[in-house]
Formats: C-alpha cells, structure tokens, sequence
C-alpha cells in the first residue's frame, strides 16, 4: 500500500525520452511511412444520410488505367459476436460502418474503396463508381427518432434491458436504469426542488493527426499494417473479425499517434486497406482527409437530459432523478451506461433514480471520447446544483463538500469507494487563490465537480537488461501524450537506476504480449503496474545471479539502490554488485535478464476533480472571454507531474471548447455544414488563459506508486463550470450547450 | 478534364496576353495572387484543372506607393508585408487591423487585400474597410486600365466585375485629409482563426472642435455583399458621436443589414451585433483623429 | 495527362530539383517527393498550422502554397531547425516544459515559434498567443507551449 514515501525520482519532470524525435521531425506518425510500390487507397462515401443501396458496380472504375482494385461490402466476411476491449461493440454493426452493406446510414458513410496508382486517379476511380440509391428520410433529432413514428435506421431494432422483449422495433437501441432508495419519499423530505433540461451537441475528439494507415499483403496472405492507433491489439482483432482472417496473419504495427482522446479505438481505414493491398498485391497507403475525420468518424453523442435534485435546507440532498437520451450514431453503442453511472457518483444520495437511452440517429457512429458520456451528464447535474445552491445562498462549493462521497460510502453506480480523493479536492478549491480573488466588474465564476471510474484491464511488459546494465522497457500502449516516460520513471524508481539509462518502446503484436487500447485512463496505472512487475522480476533475477557470484542463498542478498547486497546479518565479504555488474558478468551466471509481467489490472483509481473558472462576457455581443481557470484533480500519485498536467489543461481546453463553439451542425438532410477547423472551433491558443493546475494526490492503494488514471476526468467539469460561471456574469440561465454569442445575447435580450 | 497549368508572367502585357489567350481558346484561367481562398477551393468542391496565372512576380503588383494625394497598394502584396510598413499603418490603421485578421499568422504571410476582394466573399473583412476608405480598384485589361469603386466592384456572393481578361493590378486609397482616420471592427466566435459573423469599417473627419464633417461606414457578412451604409455615416456627421447619434448610427446599420443564418450565426444576431461593430467603430476610428 | 514541372529550390540550405504537378502543394512536395515527413498535415486548408514552414523566411502553410511556386525560394522546415551543435533552443525548451503531448503539432509549432522569435525578441504573453493561433494544439490547452516559447525567447536573448 502506497503511502507518502520520499521518492528518487517518481514526482519529477525529466525529459522525455521520445522528445528529441518529436521536436525534429524525425517522428513516423500515421501518415509518414512510405514502402515502395506503394498504391494509394480512396474511399467512396455516401452523399445521403439514410438510403437504401440498390446497387453498386465498380466496374468502369476498375478499367480505368492506374486502378488496382475496387472493393465494397461484400468482399468483407459477415462477423457476430463482440469485438474490441474498452470499446467493445457488435462486430457486425464494426462491418457495416466500415463499410455499409444494404443501407448507408449518414452522410459521409463508406460504401467502396479503390486502390490505385496515385490518389489523383484514385479520386477519379471513385467518380467512376455507379451507385444507385433509395434515398429515405434522415432521423437527426433525437427526440423526433424516440417518437413511435419515426423512421427507422435499423428494422429489427428492438429496445434492449426492457424488463419485456418490445413490441415492434424502434430507434431506442437499448435503455438502463438505475436506482436506489425511495424516490418518492426522498423529494417529499426535500425542503427544495431544481429541476431542468440540458442539450448538449455531438462533439468531435479533434485530434489533429487524420486517420493513416499502410497495409501490406504478402502472397500467403499474411498482412503487415502500420497504422495511428491508440490500441493496435485491438485493431488486429477488429481487422481479423472483419476479414475472416486469421490473428497470427496480421501484424499490426502502432505508428507515433497525433491524438486520439478514445477516437482512435476502431478501425476505419484498417480493414479497408489490408483487403485492398490482398487484391491488388502491392502495399496499399490510407489517409483521411479532415473532412472525412469529420463526416465519417466516431465523435461523442449530442445528448438530451433532465434532471431533478431535491435538498433539504443546510443543503442535504435527499433526491435525484435524471432521464438521460444519448446519441448512438448509426449503430447501437452510445455511453448512456457510463453517462448515467457517473452523474451522481460524487455525491450521497440514497433516493436516486437515473433512465438512460441508446438512440439511433443518422449520424456518424459515436466513439470514445475522454470519459465517454460523463461530460454530458455532469453538465446537467452539476447546473442543478449550481441551481440549488444559489436558492439556498450556499457557497457552491460548500454545497458540494456537504454531500460528497467519501471512502466507505456507497456509490450510486454499486460498489463501495475505496479511498478517494474529493473532499480534498474541494477543500483546495475553496483554499485556491482563484475562489478567494475578488471578481472583476462583469466577470463571473462557476464552479463544478466531476467523476470518472478509470479502468485496468490487460497489460504486458518486458524489461531487457543489456550488458552494460542500460534497460529497454518494450509494452504495447501507444505513447499518446508522453507515457514512455512515466513507464521509465517507475522503472527506474523500481530497479533503483538513472531514468536516463532506461528506454522504452512500444513493441509491435509480435513482439510484446496483448495489450488493451491506451484509453480509459489506464496506461499509467495499468501498463505502469506491469512495467514495475517485471522489474520486480529482474530484480529477484539479479539477487539469484548475485547468490550465485556469491555463493550464498537467494534469501541472502537484498536488493537496494539499484544494486544486490547481502542482507542485513549475512556474513558475506563482498562488494554490491550493480545491475551493471550483473548484466557483464550475466554470460557466466545463466545468460541475458529478461524480466516479463502480464495482468489484468484490478483496482483502479476513481478521480474526481473540481473546477473554477472565471469568465468575462461582452453584454453587447454574447462573446465570453474565460479569464482565469483552475483544474483541481485528485491523480493518486503523480508519476511526472508536467503530464498530469498537460492532461488536466488539455482536458480542460476541449472542454470549454464543447461549453462555448464546439457542435456539429448538420442541415435538413443530415450533412454536417461544418466539417473542418474553420467552423468546427476549438480553442485556439488565444482563446485560453494560464491554466492553472493543482493536483491532489490520494494514493491509490491497489496501484504500487498509488496511481490512478488521470486523462479522462478533466473533461467532465469544465462545461458545467463554464455555464455555471455564464450564469454568475449575466444572472441568465443557459442549460444548453455551445454557450455561443448569439444564444447567450439571445438569453441577454430576452432578459430585458 | 483538362489539366492544371501555372505560369508567373513578369509583366502586366504578359498576364494579359496569357489571360486573352485562354479567354480566346474557351479554356479556364484564373489570377493566383496568395492563394489562401485559391487553394483551398481547389481542394474542396472546384477541383476541375485550369491555367494558374501567379501575378507576384509582376513589378507593379508588388508597388506600394505612397503619393500626395494617395496611396496604391499592389494586389500581390501580402497582409504580413503590409502590417510591416509602419507609414501604411499610420495612413489607414483600420484597413490594416482589416487585414491583420484575415486568417493566422500563416495565412498573412501569404493573403493579399487583393485577394480577399477577389473572392468576393460576403464576409471578406478588408473589403467594408476598404468601401469606408472610398478604395478603388485599379484593373489591368485588354483595353488598358480602368478603375471602379470597391463598393461596385463586389457583383454578388463570390462574384465581381472583372471579365476573363482582367485582374486587379492594385488598389488606390485618397490619402486620409486632416483629422481624418479609420477602424474595422469585426466578430468572430473565437478570438481568431474564424469567419467575420459580421463586420463594421469606419472612416470619419473630424472638425477642430470634433464635430464629425465627414463620415463613411461599411458592413460586411450581413448581406450578400459588403454595403456602404450611407444612412449610417449621415447619423453621425454634424455630431460629435455622442450617444444618441452613436445610437442612430448603429440602428441605421442594422436596418441596412440582410444577413441569414447560417452554421456562424443567426440572422437577427447578425443585425445586432452589426450595428455594435459600428458604434464601437466609429468611436475607434474618431479617438484615432483626434490623436 | 502529365502537366509535371520540373523545380529547383533550396530547402534546409540544400539546392533540390523536383518534379510536380502544377496543382500540386508545397507540403504534397516536401511530404512525398522529397520525404521530409516532419512537415504535417492536419488539414490541407490552412486551419491548423501543422504544416508550418518558413518561406523566404516568412511563417506559411506549406498547404497553401504550389509547389510551383517555389522556385528559387529558400524554404525552411523543422528537419532545418535544429543547429550543428544540437537542438535549437526552442526545441529544448519544447522538452523541458513538456510542451508536447501527442507532438503532432509540435514541429509547426517549433516553426511558427522561430518566425515570432526572429520579429519579436521578448514578446509578451498575449503576442506569443495571437501568434501561435494559427496553430492548433489539441492536448496540451497552449499552457505549456506559452511557457516554453517564453523560457526559449528568453535563453535566445540573453544569446543575443
């Protein structure tokens, strides 16, 4: 069990060791690799938002000189079952939104690709392409496709967890509920009642680095594939099940990946580009325009919520219902499920209810993004909140520190907390400087808390020790915003030597053991609980060379400080021996170390986190201006602080990017109008103060270092805090989501 | 499809010439001056192949010159050389801050005033600054050159008066007289990086004591072209902008305004906020004549 | 159909002959003729500043420009960034401040840096964010990247 322990190095700030690669160019991200005879990879997508497929016929395109192969639906295999780790969904519905089958479902869904010489005549090819479609009518608003007389994207569709099998298929993919208490009797206790409706709009992930891909098919059909990924185990499994391939044909090499935030979890291009690259026979190149990252993959669900929190006077709550609809996309797989789990997780609440919906739209498919659907619903409780203790005249955050969870106590979602960090996580909020500066004229602040469970799930690592005693780490996450350093500082503070004399690569599925996505804030906790396992396994290695150097028992040599010596009491008239030492002389005491772990990690960390944010808004316009922000976030333990940092700030600047101008805007025919970073606006650097960052380390105690997973958390706050803070600078409420001048003036002027 | 072909003429005869040729052969030419709405176009929907004719290599696209009576700016040169000449920013602050915003520091080193009238574009943001500086287009053809008011230059959303054979050699601004100057003012959703949602330029003269003698105010992005908002400039000039004219002005502007809603705004948003561009406008633009 | 022109320029200090389209770009050219990878693109229409090189010494996306158009142009990417004796100081400070997340952004980043350090020398906070707008970060919120340009303009004045 971790506890406050003086550290070597974990809680410092070294370099990272890919960082020199990174500010020089040399760095191979998706898109970087050329082979030679490389053909380029193009796909055809879908100009409606729902229609039929009556037919498709690739066969001028493939008379056209230069083109190589044409493929569509039905060279693909027809999976079932689940595919996938974190994200795990059908596999057949994988297949069709690789590529649509009888219907497309949005606008911008794959129906053909084709290889070809170059991407000019590729593009051509495309043209070339004769689809004849059914067009039907879309279903864009959720409200509208919950309605009986919807049309309907899937016909056999029938709502999933009803306590019945339904009655006739419907949009509604599948509902949940939660519940504790009495509900009733618990808003009759209450001395006061909030209640509103949120909207908040379909969100795109926005990392900058498109999808990439190169797939390379040799004549026994065994594929190698070099690809963005923030899994690429995971894709390998994907890419088999979509093909009928076989695992041990596909080799799935991850590239540098330029941001992902869970958007890069499935595939897309993958499957698409191995199966090109088996007709064709050369390696087949796949990139996404932006447009196409866009339109054509997953973002998170625009969602529709109600909520309803009843209190007593000192603030007590004693009731919380909420009615949750989220966006699927095309394809069932909206995260209602964790959406419901984490709205009233930081909070003790014995009489809650919470119905949650999956709903089909003719939209993109949703995929992960950073705390999968805790952002939408927070958004919705922590306003209420804000709510509630503006009618009580309570401090909000006092409001909060009066209800929040604690170890021990139930969580709505089931289990008992272990020990958490949240009361001190409010507790440095309201002892910040931020809370306690007095507001410019015009200027507002909101606060708002927020949750994410963080996950484990299956890690592998290996530690080689050279000759020289120097160590390469291999593990199989793709370092997405600087993980191989914090694999380097555990290692280092468990083997007991220099960070700078430890490397850490991110092997291939050959050549490192299976490994889930680097996603759901597990890498640092997970794949860091591996890493220091088989560093423990070099260590109890290097103790049994050095006995035998010695000539004594195993049980007689200790290790510290990076160096064997004998135990306290043992008679021994010999020198350390380093791992140095032992790596040059290993020839002689049994050969090279190599020490290896491989888990399923139990015991992750909740995080919870609490947000300020000061806001200025120009009464004549609408446009706010965010002044000053402070992220306050429990970590556990930070391995290297500038990270939990970085992930704090980033996390933060996509959410207040979704609170003010981030949305997908679609017109009546479901196309998105704003498919690129000119209308699709996040933050840029002038948009932004200083974020401020205060972590709270409360060890994690399943984790050797008292990690827990940080990355996803700090997205979940700050659009309430936004709002909250709107609310505070014009005494307007505003309960949907972008807080965009022209809503915000709107609110002004109606308020007149 | 015909292919892409690119050509940087040396001189103005030689733009001609090429431009007259591909104009007689019935082939599509078109004038590349920064290329930032160019290329992008060339990217997304208008991919068919053409002649390029890159005009930066002409000498007097790239004049600057500044007269007694008035300045002519080149259409080859870009925003980030322009912002450099401190003598430009001293004559006409509000038309440079207008091209300072076109895009990011990247897009100044290459967008050109130019350019951004060209496109035509209802939200180009130099060109209600450049109406309020009573700007003139100076445009190269086969017969010669002739000149037209910026205001008549913008023919509807993303077309202008140029005939195939033609391109815009440069503008010519009257040099700003006594207690003269201007500003632009424009909003955007984010601080940059955005489309004007609606944009406001002014320019006015001012008597000794302050009194407004002479005014011109432009709105950009609230209709399908930039419009000189004559009822505005009447509002303030015999004022010295106090309140009540501000607030003549600023409604006159909204009357003005036929702006629709769209992905950046709605249109009654549009209408106001307009009008709020103005007023702050001018207010810039008279403590810059008072200065 | 081929329309290709053949172009000398000077990329990094070295003299290169290329063939291209007429359409083609400037970051089509130095990704896929010339192999300088380093140079990314995150959008191909000037939105995100990826791309980033310095033409002529001027800060451009390398997206908006032909590749045509370079002709006898010197052009800088991030492979010319880093000096005989090392990193640049602004790719040290880039590490030390932990200025990069994913790092995708990171070498238009480094450009876009060096053109505001060679016009301003000690820019204050608001000129390093109106500079850099140009360039999209998705991980790290800006903090750090203002730091470290702040730390490097620093470092180069005192050099200076």
């Amino acid at each position: 069990m971790a506890e406050a322990v003086d550290y070597k190095i974990i809680g410092e700030r070294p370099v990272r060791p890919d960082g020199v690669d990174k500010v020089t160019g040399r760095a191979q991200y998706g898109a970087d690799l050329s082979l030679p005879n490389t053909l380029i990879g193009s796909v055809l997508r879908s100009p409606h938002a729902h229609a039929r497929i009556k037919s498709i016929d690739v066969t001028a395109a493939l008379s056209m000189q230069g083109v190589y192969a044409a493929i569509t639906s039905e060279d693909f295999a027809s999976p079932d079952g689940e595919v996938g780790g974190e994200a795990a969904g059908s596999a057949s519905d994988l297949a069709k939104n690789v590529m649509a089958t009888d219907k497309v479902l949005y606008h911008g869904h794959a129906v053909a690709a084709i290889a070809a010489s170059t991407k000019e005549i590729a593009d051509l090819a495309l043209d070339a392409i004769v689809v004849e479609y059914d067009v039907l009518e879309p279903v864009l608003d959720i409200d509208e496709a919950m309605k009986d007389t919807a049309p309907l994207l899937d016909p056999d569709c029938y709502t999933q967890n009803l306590p019945e099998k339904a009655e006739k298929p419907s949009n509604i993919a599948s509902v949940m509920q939660l519940s504790g208490g009495n509900l009733e009797e618990g808003f009759a206790a209450a001395d006061i009642i909030v209640e509103g409706e949120y909207n908040i709009p379909m969100a795109h992930q926005g990392y900058i680095e498109p999808h990439a891909c190169t797939a390379t098919v040799n004549e026994a059909g065994q594929a190698t594939v070099w690809c963005c990924t923030q899994g690429h185990f995971e894709f390998r499994s994907m890419t088999a099940a979509l093909l009928g391939m076989n695992i041990a044909d596909l080799k799935f090499i991850a590239s540098e990946i330029g941001g992902g935030f869970g958007g890069k979890t499935v595939v897309y291009l993958e499957p698409v580009a191995v199966l090109l690259s088996k007709i064709a026979g050369r390696p087949v190149k796949m990139t996404m325009s932006r447009e196409e990252v866009f339109r054509a993959t997953g973002p998170t669900s625009g969602t529709h919520c109600k909520v309803k929190v009843g209190a007593k006077k000192d603030g007590t709550l004693t009731a919380a219902s909420a009615w949750l609809a989220y966006e699927a996309g095309a394809f069932a797989g909206a995260p209602m499920g964790p959406g419901a789990m984490c709205i009233f997780a930081p909070y003790k609440l014995e009489n809650f209810f919470v119905e949650a919906f999956d709903v089909l739209v003719n939209k993109p498919k949703v995929a992960a993004y950073r705390a999968p659907g805790a952002p939408q619903s927070a958004h919705a409780m922590e306003i209420a909140l804000d709510d509630l203790a503006r009618e009580l005249e309570m401090d909000p955050i006092d409001l909060r520190l009066k209800n929040a969870v604690q170890e021990g106590d139930q969580a709505t979602y089931g289990p008992k907390f272990p020990r958490i960090g949240f009361k001190e996580c409010l507790e440095a909020a309201k002892n910040h400087p931020n809370y306690k500066t007095a507001l410019e004229e015009g200027t507002g602040r909101g606060v708002s808390a927020g949750f994410w469970f963080n996950v484990g799930m299956q890690s592998s690592a290996e530690v080689h020790v050279n000759e020289n005693g120097t160590v390469t780490l291999v593990e199989g996450n793709p370092d997405i915003g600087g993980s191989r350093a914090s694999m380097c500082i555990m290692a280092s503070e468990t083997l007991g030597i220099e960070y700078e004399s430890i490397r850490a690569m991110i092997g291939d599925t050959e050549s490192t053991g299976f490994s889930n996505v680097t996603g759901g804030s597990r890498t640092t906790f997970a794949t860091g609980m591996a890493v220091v396992q088989a560093c423990e396994d070099i260590i109890a290695q290097c103790k049994a060379r050095a006995a035998v150097t010695w000539g004594v028992d195993e049980d007689q040599v200790e290790w510290q400080d990076g160096q064997a010596i004998p135990a306290p009491g043992v008679n021994a008239d010999v020198k350390p021996l380093s791992l140095a030492d032992i790596a040059s002389q290993a020839h002689k005491t049994g050969g090279p170390l190599l020490g290896r772990a491989s888990l399923n990690a139990q015991g992750p960390g909740p995080s919870f986190a609490v947000n300020i944010c000061d806001l200025k808004v120009d009464q004549e316009t609408g446009k706010v201006d965010v002044t000053a922000f402070t992220a306050i976030q429990d970590a556990g333990k930070a391995i290297h602080p500038d990270y939990v940092e970085g992930q704090m700030q980033g996390g933060t600047s996509q959410g207040l990017g979704w609170a003010l101008n981030e949305e997908y805007i679609f017109d009546a025919n479901g196309v998105m109008e704003n498919a690129g970073f000119l209308d699709y606006r996040i933050p840029v650097a002038s948009d932004l103060p200083m974020i401020d960052c205060h972590i709270v380390e409360v060890p994690n105690p399943t984790h050797p270092f008292g990690v827990r997973g940080v990355g996803e958390t700090p997205i979940v706050t700050p659009l309430a805090a936004a709002a909250n803070a709107v609310r505070d600078a014009t005494g307007v409420r505003i309960n949907d989501l972008p807080l965009s001048p022209p809503k915000i003036l709107e609110a002004l002027d109606g308020n007149d | 499809m015909g292919g892409y072909t690119y050509v940087a003429p040396a001189t103005v005869a030689d733009a001609l010439t090429i431009l007259s040729e591909h104009k007689n052969n019935g082939t599509r030419a078109q004038v590349l001056a920064g290329g930032t709405d160019l290329l992008v176009q060339m990217r997304s929907g208008d991919n068919a192949g053409r002649a390029i004719v890159d005009i930066k290599n002409i000498k007097e696209s790239n004049n600057l010159v500044f007269g007694e009576t008035e300045t002519f700016i080149g259409a080859a040169i870009s925003s980030a050389v322009l912002n450099e000449s401190e003598k430009l920013k001293e004559l006409f602050p509000g038309l440079l801050e207008a091209a300072d915003l076109i895009g990011s520091t990247q897009i100044q080193g290459r967008a050109t005033i130019a350019g951004n009238l060209c496109n035509a574009s209802p939200a180009g943001d130099t060109i209600p600054a450049l109406i309020a500086n009573s700007g003139v287009c100076v445009i190269s053809g086969p017969s010669g050159e002739r000149q037209m008011a910026v205001e008549e230059f913008v023919t509807g959303v993303g077309t202008n008066a140029l005939s195939s054979e033609e391109f815009v050699l440069g503008l010519r601004l009257p040099n700003p007289a006594l207690r003269t100057s201007d500003a632009y003012l424009r909003f955007i959703p984010r601080t940059e990086m955005d489309i004007a949602v609606a944009g406001a330029g002014v320019s006015l003269s001012l008597s000794e004591d302050g009194t407004c003698i002479a005014a011109r105010v432009a709105i950009g992005a609230v209709a399908p072209t930039a419009l000189l908002v004559e009822d505005a400039a009447e509002a303030i000039v015999g004022s010295k902008l106090d309140e009540g004219a501000l607030s003549k002005a600023s409604e006159a502007c909204s009357g003005a305004a036929s702006p629709i809603s769209d992905k950046r705004g709605t249109a009654e948003y549009r209408r106001k906020v307009v009008g709020v561009l103005c007023k702050r406008a001018a207010v810039i633009a008279r403590d810059r004549a008072l200065s | 159909m081929s329309n290709k022109v053949q172009i000398q320029s000077s990329v990094n200090g070295e003299i290169v002959d290329f063939l291209c389209d007429p359409q083609e770009t400037l970051l089509d050219v130095l990704r896929n003729r010339l192999s300088l990878t380093g140079t990314k693109e995150g959008c191909a229409t000037g939105d995100c500043g990826a791309c980033s090189v310095l033409l002529d010494g001027r800060l451009t996306c390398s997206c908006l420009v032909l590749g045509v158009e370079a002709v006898d142009k010197e052009i800088t990417t991030i492979e010319g960034i880093s000096e005989k004796d090392g990193l640049h100081p602004i790719q040290r400070k880039f590490l030390e401040r932990a200025a990069l997340q994913c790092g995708i952004c990171t070498p238009g980043l480094i450009v876009a840096t060096k053109a505001l350090l060679e016009k301003h020398k000690d820019p204050d906070e608001e000129t390093i964010r109106y500079w850099l707008a140009g360039n999209l970060c998705r991980c790290t919120g800006y903090d750090k990247i203002v730091r470290a340009v702040q730390d490097a303009a620093k470092e180069l004045s005192y050099e200076a």
